[in-house]
């Protein structure tokens, strides 16, 4: 019984909605573009997010980072620049932090220079990083092939390396690389190994910020070689030019040092004892202290606000929207006060009326609402086909998009219904 | 659910199925109370023709609000088909005029995105009868009033007689005690007006129970009883004991 009501009820619902079909189609625009704007906003607003996580999660959640970083330049007395500059961190630091620092699980200290590799007449300009065997701990870096450096590798300064696939593809093109040798600088290599970082970004050159790559340009990949090896020959100095005073000698012992901590309350407290010693060794600021998990849960702040701000503009439209619907209802329910006279004096009860006109503002929300999901899917494809930006619809933001709209439709339908279902019946008839 | 209705109809024919005691209507503006309907007291029995007739101011339409139950009296008691409806609530009221009142208007007052059979069906579809039971009495009730062939017209495609027909039709869609006609013939040329007229007749003799509300003396010769009006009180009652005969 209820459910013929039902069916009878949205049938004249949609007919007398298409009996006003531009009415109805620009009431609807409303709704459209109010769940349209939800679903894109959050689409994009979780797809930055995610895009942001997923590049500090790499970074390594437990890791705390300390870089090298050039000081803030120190004239002499004599106005002229110093020709050779010492700074950065050394392997003592990296000692002390391993003996100083409770709670430390793995510290990598890493030497990272930027160099030109040529296998056979391929060349590609690259960073080496002189790294220690257990450094795939602290990264996402992983062996695909072949195998890391090991222990004895950084014990006997061994001569070999390990490649990532970039390089693979620019140098070796279809060879096997295993086995093959690459010339960094003045030396040869053998490849024992070929590693890739997960989820691969366009970052290496921001990981390697340190001062010796910036004479290095676009590097193609990373080289990986033992930490002792790279100490033993390409030393620690490097030169610079410079085009106000010529040549500038520096000598950087450790790019960085990545210190894992095994639980992560511990990051925070960890981060000071290293500042502390740091402070305590280095008299210029010549270090960079970076906290993954520090940078998420800022990230995770400016998300928030974020998603604040776009929800209550995707709320303010479909608010609008709603006003929009009310406002068409109210014209309609004066436009048919006869013929809801006549349905009153026909038998039609107060909720009976009340129910179809609600009914007729809830098909339209609910149209508005589904064609507005389709919009809304279609929006982020685009953003992401065209403006090269990640997106992520999540199935519950369609739901919570669908859902505002009903309410939407069934809270500004209410009054117009109401008012209609309390017309005097007389008054109605005798309307014109 | 309409033999339902039907049983309601099994009355004594001397038994009213409509009576007024001690009716009043009083309209309040600010604070003044306008006495609209003094006292009415009238008893209808089934199967009776009734003429309200009275000029304009008389109270005759609030009466007929009255009696199909659109309004409820300041004081006073009235009985349809013997219950008591003078103190009933909004939704019940709404359930005795679906139920019981067929309304035929002045205006027609057909829902004009319906068609003629969706417009019959409107009181059916409050009383909650299927599509399909609905559909097909409203069918047969237009090839009653002869519209058989023009079931999936608009009500703006009919001439006025042929709308006058398709609200007689709707009006006894609920098979209803008591069929209220507010001036029938009132927006009708004088050709369609008699096509109205013999409808209605032909109601009679079947035994419906027929009240109107009218200026036209057609309809008042037609009747057996005229219950004239005249500010706001029965002003006199005259019974044709001889119909005329058509």
């Amino acid at each position: 019984m209820f459910l013929y009501r039902l069916k009878r009820t949205v049938k004249l619902g949609i007919k007398s909605l298409w009996m006003h079909r531009l009415r109805s189609t620009l009431t609807a625009l409303g709704i459209i573009f109010g769940v349209s704007s939800v679903i894109a906003m959050l689409a994009i607003g979780e797809g930055a997010s995610e895009d942001a996580q997923k590049k500090i999660a790499q970074l390594g959640s437990h890791n705390i980072i300390v870089k090298t970083q050039d000081p803030p330049e120190e004239k002499s007395a004599t106005g002229q620049q110093q020709t050779l500059k010492e700074y950065g961190l050394t392997y003592s630091d990296a000692e002390r932090f391993r003996s100083a620092i409770p709670n430390v699980q793995v510290i990598v200290p890493n030497r990272r220079i930027a160099q030109e590799a040529q296998y056979r007449t391929h060349r590609a300009s690259i960073e080496v990083v002189g790294t220690v065997p257990w450094y795939p701990q602290i990264s996402t870096l992983k062996v695909q092939y072949g195998r890391y450096i090991s222990d004895t590798d950084l014990r006997y300064k061994k001569g070999v390396c390990v490649i990532d696939e970039k390089i693979v593809k620019a140098l070796f093109a279809f060879d096997y690389p295993i086995g093959e040798d690459i010339k960094l600088g003045t030396d040869y290599y053998r490849v024992v190994g070929v590693a890739r970082e997960k989820d691969d970004t366009p970052e290496s050159s921001e990981t390697s910020s340190s001062g010796a790559s910036s004479q290095a340009g676009a590097n193609v990949g990373t080289i990986y070689i033992p930490l002792t090896t790279a100490k033993d020959r390409f030393g620690e100095t490097s030169v610079q030019m410079n085009s106000t005073s010529g040549m500038i000698m520096e000598k950087v012992e450790l790019q960085e040092i990545i210190i894992k901590v095994n639980d992560l309350s511990q990051i925070i407290p960890t981060k000071q004892s290293v500042e502390t010693l740091l402070k305590a060794f280095h008299k210029k600021n010549d270090y960079n202290i970076t906290v993954p998990l520090e940078l998420m849960k800022k990230q995770q702040d400016i998300q928030r606000i974020f998603t604040i701000v776009l929800g209550s503009i995707a709320a303010i439209s479909l608010i609008v929207g709603g006003i929009g619907i009310m406002n068409i209802m109210l014209a309609t329910v004066s436009e048919r006060t006869r013929e809801i006279g006549i349905r009153r004096a026909l038998g039609a009860k107060k909720r009976d009326i009340i129910f179809q006109f609600l009914s007729e503002t809830f098909i339209l929300t609910a149209a508005g609402g589904i064609l507005g999901i389709i919009l809304g899917l279609g929006i982020p494809y685009l953003v992401q086909y065209y403006g090269n930006m990640p997106t992520v619809v999540k199935g519950s933001s369609l739901i919570l998009a669908f859902g505002i709209s009903s309410a939407v439709g069934i809270i500004f339908g209410l009054y117009p219904a109401y008012r209609a279902a309390n017309m005097d019946p007389i008054e109605s008839l005798r309307h014109e | 659910m309409i033999q339902q209705y039907q049983d309601n109809l099994q009355f004594d024919t001397d038994k009213p199925i409509l009576e007024m005691r001690d009716l009043c209507k009083s309209y309040f503006i600010g604070d003044g109370e306008l006495k609209v309907l003094k006292n009415i007291n009238i008893s209808i029995t089934p199967g009776e023709y009734v003429a309200i007739m009275g000029p304009s101011g008389s109270g005759k339409s609030t009466l007929l609000n009255m009696i199909g139950c659109l309004d409820r009296p300041t004081s006073g008691e009235y009985f349809l088909g013997g219950a008591g409806v003078s103190t009933l609530d909004d939704d019940d009221l709404s359930s005795i005029r679906g139920a019981r009142i067929g309304f035929i208007f002045q205006s027609f007052n057909l829902i004009s995105q319906l068609n003629i059979i969706e417009n019959i069906q409107v009181p059916m579809f409050y009383q909650g009868l299927t599509e399909h039971e609905s559909a097909e009495r409203a069918i047969e009730l237009a090839k009653m009033v002869g519209l058989g062939h023009r079931l999936k017209h608009r009500p703006t495609e009919l001439s006025g007689g042929q709308q006058q027909r398709v609200a007689i039709a709707r009006a006894l869609s609920n098979d209803p005690l008591i069929i209220l006609a507010d001036e029938p013939t009132g927006n009708l040329d004088s050709s369609s007006g008699s096509e109205i007229l013999d409808i209605l007749h032909g109601l009679h003799e079947q035994g419906k129970t027929l009240i109107a509300v009218t200026h036209d003396e057609g309809i008042a010769r037609e009747s057996e009883r005229v219950v004239r009006l005249f500010d706001g009180a029965i002003d006199k009652e005259e019974h044709n004991k001889k119909r005329n005969q058509r």
